[in-house]
């Protein structure tokens, strides 16, 4: 971690994706025309940056001065204790600059776009993490930024689209569909598609159409390397299990990737729940609750109707509320490298309150679904066993969200 | 028919040196019944060719309007056996007029691409254009089209250069769609000029007929347009006549019928 020059990209026996972008069955390039040469360009641009040293070396430079980097991996002892099962490990990613996982992606993204010669950023956003993490980037590099965001999503996230504004970003609403992220990324991608010339789209997620999925997750996955690392020092042993919350999935998918050929430590993903998956579109369980089909640029499990027209889904998470997942854990899926359960709203905000007042760490409403299962894990791996969480961001955007769910009001706030 | 049904319909006009007139509705909208008023009333109105799009939940390029439309007809309860019960009941009518599918990819692959193709075929569809479905990812789809005797129509635009151009005609066949403007359906305007040497490239690349379209509104547009292609393609227009139809109790097909008759007879006159 101390050599800045270390590429971040990691190869593994999987290898994955292709020349065609493709996760086994999933991945793919599904644009339309007037988009396929800057996909492909985006492509080229990508392959080159990854070949450069001097790229790696601004990035990890950021990321050590900017963003903060490396994020600790911290011993949760009073929830270790309270499940009495393996040592649960928490890495620290909502101790990042902005509070989240999401500005890993953005930085290397962002120096991405300026190598391009782009000069203007769109993003979209739901529960805004990634939209305060772009418009962060942006300011940083001196970008106009343009962030889509669900009208929803808005209302339930107004103290990031405050922080986007203070940043310098222009946050413009979608009222398309339910307004959450999926209309927002429909509204980002006929921006793009409009301003072909000068715009760089920043994905958030290692979702959408190849390279994303891989670029993406190649950003993240300096969590899963920094977390290798340290917990070899702290424990002089990989752990047993690894667990994050997945959406869109690349918090998780950036701390899975390091580990995914130590077959011996179990990689799991945690999906939105929602009000149950007994629920006719009611969560945002895409793998253990959908079926493959193609949106937003790539084949992955998706979820929709029986005729193909995609379902809303919910959660009480802005940033989980997605119908789709990225297309490396549509393949990790189906070859059962990881596993992944789901957790619905009700647990998620126990396991909200529970983490606040054992550990003194508020967590985000995405990585709570995550800890709603920690303890399952911990007692199944069981003592003397090492279990790691990505916590992959930090709770306080979600508060008003909490109160208005458990019924209690913040008047003054 | 099929394929041959487009080439036969582009000979035509070619002998009478007229430009087809292209006309884009969205199957079942605002219902199912409604767009079937609409779809039978397009060729006496001077539609050549037809493009009937099949609604999606995610249509990331279109505009408003056409967005608009796919949330009505889905609204309305369409599904794709409705689309292609449409056709069948159209071909009924007229055995004539080339009928294009228009949409995206998921529907598609939720039905599968063999039993898409079969079925849109058996209806009397004579070609599919799917939005989100590049060459890249086409050749499942192409080899059912193939097999059915459908042509999968292709996409050129503004950003195709000679190179991707190679790429994009592969395996095309009846003619292709030049989009005008980079951008979503219906928002801007495409200009004539700009246009005619791009539709001259894909002419000689493909040795295929283009057709424009994507920012033609007005029949002044739309027969200038004719002036340097073998087609003008006007949807929004359309689709908007139908939603502004909405309010009133009058038959929904009444103002977009008489829009496609005025535009019908600019393209086919412009050339004189």
């Amino acid at each position: 971690m101390s050599d800045l020059t270390e590429p971040a990209v990691l190869t593994n026996s999987y290898n994955l994706p292709d020349a065609k972008g493709r996760f086994g069955d999933f991945g793919g390039l599904y644009v339309p025309e007037t988009l396929m040469p800057l996909v492909l360009e985006l492509t080229q641009a990508w392959e080159d940056a990854k070949k450069d040293e001097s790229f790696w070396a601004e990035y990890h430079s950021l990321l050590k001065f900017f963003v903060g980097r490396p994020s600790p991996l911290y011993f949760a002892e009073r929830l270790t204790d309270y499940y009495g099962g393996a040592k649960i490990y928490f890495k620290r990613e909502e101790l990042n600059h902005t509070g989240a996982h999401k500005i890993n992606n953005c930085i290397g993204q962002i120096l991405l776009a300026k190598r391009m010669g782009r000069t203007r950023i769109i993003a979209e956003t739901g529960a805004g993490q990634h939209g305060v993490a772009s418009a962060t980037v942006c300011a940083r590099f001196d970008l106009p930024c343009v962030v889509y965001m669900g009208a929803l999503d808005v209302e339930r996230q107004k103290p990031n689209v405050f922080r986007m504004n203070l940043l310098g970003a222009t946050v413009n609403p979608v009222t398309a569909g339910n307004g959450t992220l999926k209309d927002a990324m429909n509204e980002a991608l006929r921006d793009w598609v409009t301003n072909v010339h000068d715009t760089y789209y920043m994905i958030g997620t290692a979702a959408g159409m190849h390279p994303y999925p891989e670029m993406v997750r190649d950003f993240q996955a300096v969590i899963g390397k920094e977390t290798r690392t340290q917990i070899m020092e702290q424990e002089g042993r990989l752990p047993d299990a690894i667990i994050a919350a997945v959406g869109g999935g690349s918090n998780a998918i950036g701390i899975f990737h390091p580990f995914i050929d130590d077959e011996n430590v179990k990689l799991i993903g945690v999906e939105a729940a929602g009000h149950g998956l007994d629920v006719y579109n009611g969560h945002a369980a895409s793998l253990t609750g959908g079926r493959p089909g193609v949106l937003h640029g790539n084949r992955t499990y998706l979820l929709q109707d029986d005729d193909g027209q995609i379902l809303e889904g919910h959660s009480i998470s802005a940033g989980l509320d997605y119908p789709g997942i990225g297309p490396e854990h549509a393949h990790l899926f189906d070859i059962g490298r990881a596993r992944y359960v789901s957790t619905t709203d009700t647990e998620a905000l126990e396991a909200f309150q529970l983490t606040s007042r054992l550990e003194g760490i508020i967590p985000a409403l995405e990585c709570s679904h995550a800890l709603a299962r920690v303890g399952e894990v911990a007692k199944d791996v069981g003592k003397g066993g090492i279990v790691v969480l990505n916590l992959s961001g930090r709770g306080d955007k979600d508060i008003f969200t909490v109160a208005n769910a458990i019924g209690q009001t913040m008047s003054g706030m | 028919m099929s394929i041959s049904r487009i080439d036969a319909r582009f000979a035509k006009l070619k002998a009478e040196n007229k430009a087809a007139f292209v006309a884009y509705i969205m199957a079942g909208d605002p219902d199912v019944e409604a767009s079937f008023h609409v779809l039978k009333g397009l060729p006496a109105a001077g539609a050549d060719i037809i493009e009937l799009g099949f609604p999606f939940s995610d249509p990331m390029a279109e505009g408003p309007t056409i967005q608009l439309a796919a949330e009505r007809s889905l609204k309305s309860g369409t599904k794709m056996a409705h689309v292609f019960d449409l056709i069948k009941r159209f071909r009924a009518l007229d055995q004539d007029t080339p009928l294009i599918l228009m949409g995206y990819m998921n529907p598609v692959e939720n039905m599968g691409y063999e039993r898409f193709a079969k079925t849109a075929s058996d209806a009397g569809a004579d070609g599919v254009i799917v939005v989100d479905c590049p060459p890249e990812e086409a050749d499942g789809l192409t080899d059912a089209l193939d097999a059915n005797d459908m042509a999968l129509i292709r996409l050129a635009t503004p950003t195709t250069d000679d190179n991707r151009l190679k790429t994009l005609l592969k395996r095309t066949k009846g003619f292709v769609y030049y989009v005008s403007v980079a951008g979503v359906t219906g928002v801007k305007e495409a200009n004539a000029d700009s246009v005619k040497d791009a539709v001259a490239r894909v002419q000689k690349a493909s040795g295929l007929p283009v057709v424009v379209g994507f920012g033609i509104k007005a029949p002044e547009a739309a027969a200038a347009i004719a002036r340097v292609a073998d087609g003008s393609v006007v949807g929004s227009v359309l689709v908007d006549d139908i939603k502004n139809s909405l309010p009133e109790k009058a038959p929904v097909n009444t103002k977009v019928l008489e829009t496609a008759a005025i535009l019908a007879h600019a393209v086919h006159t412009a050339r004189l």
